[in-house]
């Protein structure tokens, strides 16, 4: 494959597209919020299963609305008869709560019900869950630029951090825009995405410092586009295999999984994205030049 | 870089094959066992309750305020303090003293301590003194003393919730503590944790004590088991630290259920001498401030032993003799957070994870041939390897396997092919301008190894932070994605790079089609 593509020639519009949807992400988070799942507001979370495949949500909100549990939410699934009840949480003592619930449900439905999963988090508990995956976040953010930083310049150290809070906060944003639930495994996603990403800005970042040295009288902006010339089609071949699998999981992975699967998929194509766009032309905006590493090899090389 | 000795390529293959071994041990005859070492399923996988218990020692604090008074106000008398406006509040007493110095030297003197003893562990007092305007003092304990009242309430706790469950009888459960408040239970297989969550939830205080109208301690105003309001005296002829069994039973007349309880020597003593001056009065049994019953004592009782008859059902009875004869628990437990996975829904689970970990595998490994042709049959084999190695691993750890986790494993077989793409390509490119293509592939993977390193130990970063702030399932994925990434850079650096040394090393020069 020899690909040519002129790269560098899309950067402007590139990261005028980025900065975009980097703010309207950033507004949709502040001003429509994120719709977190119970292990961060806390409440309780019911899945059941009803061998009558005629009952539907508006039946099962009818049988709760007797107990005034607040805010209760009811939805579908995955399979007919398989529902989702997710109730606020209340100040207090929750314990009786989820037995009387059980109990209001199988005296109310006209069905045999099983419940297959029942969660409640206090809002003590949530509110730690929350405030740790932040900090696993924001570590993990931190773990990367001074592993960067120790392998490489600052400046690249610089364009790999940019290129990852692009990530995080984009594909936060779209589960905002979209509505979808913030929850552990949602976080989970979100590092994972902070390490694949990295792994794909690191390729590109490793062949323009060996290009630097190589192609001395190239600017940074040619080497920028040779190196992700060079490794195109490694890029490709590994979004499309971590790809396959994230499909995989997301299409036969059941319900639990999907929320995730989804996070991944878009954090991989965002990452990507990114590592071509964002994370090559912050050097470019740092003109970064073999003149930049000079300094570093010599340390290294006695 | 393709150039191996015997000796390395022993050792990679013995590695392989030690760690393989331990992959086999799954799938083993469960009755007997060769090593007993397998991975765990996660309660998401096998259904099983998760339940997080929070200590609540205000109460604990507000007890052993309480039991300084006397202590204190016999020390003041005894050293001629004059003391007044003595209040008790929830947390520390209060009053007003005529010589507040002398009272600081009593109060943090080391020897024979008995109000204020010194805690060696911590060179910390268990009250601290605060010296109000006016002559008036705080009583209150200091930052180590609630810490070893917290401590020990905590462990004693663990103790009892470990007691009760195991009377229960679930199958394997772990109780752990978290942090310096929480309790952590684990019980695999239990479908419904009401019953569990019933028993944690009462502290099964069980007290002794006269019904009476006018006391000298004092009365407290409970509802008795019928509904009539009695006056029960504050005073605890005998608690629940005197039994040494209970058990239910049926009554002989009634047929109805009651617990019947045997005490120590000294509970017998003290309920002996009770039950002898008080002939015709009645006895209350309050269990966490509830009478249970309130009977006649129509004769001394000296034998030692009892029954407490009330209205409840069987399995009522059978849980209360089973709270007794676990003990009380120091303070109440709340339950802070709790996860319930039916078994249908863990079978369920299991079966998509591996049905989408078997299509995204096959998936993947024909794009690899497709994209490679014989290369791709070694980064193949290099995946299933891999694979194996990954089960091995978890196997030794013997780590829990959750959803999330086999997600993890999902996301080892799309990302590990990247190890083998990147040398694959980098020899490709060093093919266009070298020669010898033994030489191009030398050059390539030693040109990769630095860029395969930076790319997954950024990954692994990843996979220990969510490992160290991850809980339950989240913690599953991390272990996988983490041990995942280390067994990937074994088969590509060292069994692909073999395989790839024999089909180069064999080939003559044309024959490599990459």
């Amino acid at each position: 494959m020899n690909r040519n593509i002129n790269f560098s020639a899309k950067f402007k519009l590139a990261n005028i597209l980025s900065l975009f949807i980097f703010i309207v992400s950033i507004l949709f988070i502040l001003f429509k919020g994120l719709n977190y799942g119970i292990d961060f507001k806390g409440g309780t979370l019911i899945e059941l299963r009803s061998d009558n495949t005629n009952v539907n949500t508006s039946e099962i909100r009818t049988s709760l609305n007797s107990m005034s549990l607040g805010d209760v939410n009811v939805k579908e699934f995955g399979k007919k008869g398989d529902f989702l009840i997710k109730v606020e949480a209340k100040a207090g003592n929750n314990n009786e709560l989820i037995p009387e619930i059980k109990k209001t449900l199988i005296n109310n439905l006209n069905a045999e019900i099983s419940f297959r999963r029942v969660e409640n988090v206090g809002p003590k508990v949530s509110s730690e869950l929350l405030q740790s995956g932040i900090i696993a976040i924001s570590l993990s953010l931190a773990a990367m630029l001074f592993y960067i930083w120790i392998r490489f310049e600052w400046q690249f150290s610089i364009g790999s951090i940019v290129a990852l809070f692009h990530d995080v906060i984009i594909t936060i944003g779209i589960f905002s825009i979209l509505s979808l639930e913030i929850n552990l495994s949602i976080i989970a996603a979100v590092l994972t995405i902070v390490g694949y990403s990295m792994n794909d800005t690191v390729v590109i970042y490793d062949r323009i410092r060996e290009n630097l040295n190589k192609y001395t009288q190239l600017n940074i902006s040619e080497t920028a586009n040779l190196s992700i010339n060079e490794t195109l089609s490694r890029t490709i071949i590994t979004s499309v295999t971590t790809m396959l699998a994230l499909l995989s999981i997301y299409i036969l992975g059941g319900e639990i999984l999907r929320g995730f699967s989804f996070a991944m998929i878009l954090g991989v194509l965002i990452g990507t994205y990114s590592s071509i766009f964002v994370a090559a032309p912050v050097l470019k905006f740092f003109k970064v030049s073999y003149k930049t590493l000079e300094k570093k090899e010599e340390k290294i090389v006695p | 870089m393709l150039n191996f000795s015997k000796i390395n390529i022993l050792l990679i293959y013995l590695i392989f094959l030690f760690i393989s071994f331990f992959s086999i041990l799954n799938f083993q005859n469960e009755k007997d066992p060769l090593i007993n070492k397998k991975v765990n399923l996660g309660l998401d996988l096998q259904g099983g309750s998760y339940l997080l218990l929070e200590i609540d020692s205000d109460p604990l604090i507000q007890e052993k305020i309480q039991s300084k008074v006397i202590p204190l106000k016999k020390l003041l008398k005894k050293n001629n303090l004059n003391y007044s406006n003595f209040t008790i509040n929830k947390k520390d007493l209060i009053f007003s003293l005529n010589d507040v110095e002398k009272f600081k030297l009593l109060l943090f003197s080391k020897k024979d301590n008995f109000l204020n003893p010194y805690i060696d562990k911590y060179n910390s007092f268990e009250l601290d003194l605060e010296i109000l305007e006016n002559n008036n003092v705080r009583v209150l304990f200091s930052k180590y003393g609630l810490l070893t009242i917290n401590n020990s309430a905590l462990k004693q706790s663990i103790e009892i919730v470990r007691r009760r469950i195991d009377d229960v009888g679930t199958k394997e459960p772990t109780i752990l503590q978290r942090g310096d408040k929480r309790i952590l239970v684990e019980l695999p297989g239990l479908k419904n944790p009401e019953r569990i969550k019933n028993l944690l939830g009462q502290t099964a205080q069980l007290n002794f004590r006269l019904v009476a109208d006018n006391e000298e301690f004092g009365v407290d105003q409970l509802i008795s088991e019928n509904g009539e309001e009695l006056n029960v005296s504050k005073r605890i002829v005998m608690s629940g630290e005197n039994l040494i069994d209970a058990q239910p039973n049926f009554n002989n007349q009634s047929n109805q259920p009651t617990v019947s309880f045997t005490l120590d020597r000294l509970g017998a003593q003290k309920f002996g001498r009770t039950t002898t001056d008080n002939v015709g009065k009645r006895l209350a049994i309050v269990l966490d401030g509830k009478i249970v019953s309130a009977p006649s004592i129509n004769e001394p009782i000296t034998s030692g032993s009892g029954m407490i008859s009330g209205n409840f059902s069987f399995q009522e009875a059978t849980d209360l003799a089973l709270l007794l004869r676990s003990g009380a628990l120091p303070t109440p437990l709340d339950v802070v957070e709790e996860r319930t996975v039916g078994p249908d829904l863990g079978e369920d689970s299991i079966k998509s994870g591996l049905t989408s970990l078997i299509i995204g595998f096959i998936l993947v490994i024909l794009f690899m041939i497709y994209k490679y042709k014989i290369f791709g049959l070694v980064a193949n084999l290099a995946l299933i390897a891999n694979l194996i190695m990954l089960v091995g691993v978890l196997t030794i750890l013997e780590a829990t396997l959750t959803l999330p986790g086999i997600a993890g494993i999902i996301l080892t077989v799309g990302m590990a092919v990247d190890a083998n793409v990147l040398i694959f390509e980098r020899i490709k490119e060093e093919l266009k301008t070298e020669k010898s293509i033994v030489h191009a592939f030398d050059i390539g993977y030693s040109k990769a190894k630095i860029t395969v390193l930076d790319a997954n130990i950024t990954t692994l970063i990843a996979a220990v932070i969510l490992f160290a702030f991850g809980s339950g399932p989240v913690k599953g994925f991390a272990i996988t994605l983490g041990i995942g990434i280390i067994t990937t850079l074994y088969s590509a650096y060292f069994l692909a790079r073999h395989l790839t040394s024999m089909i180069v090393l064999k080939k003559k020069e044309g024959e490599i089609n990459l």
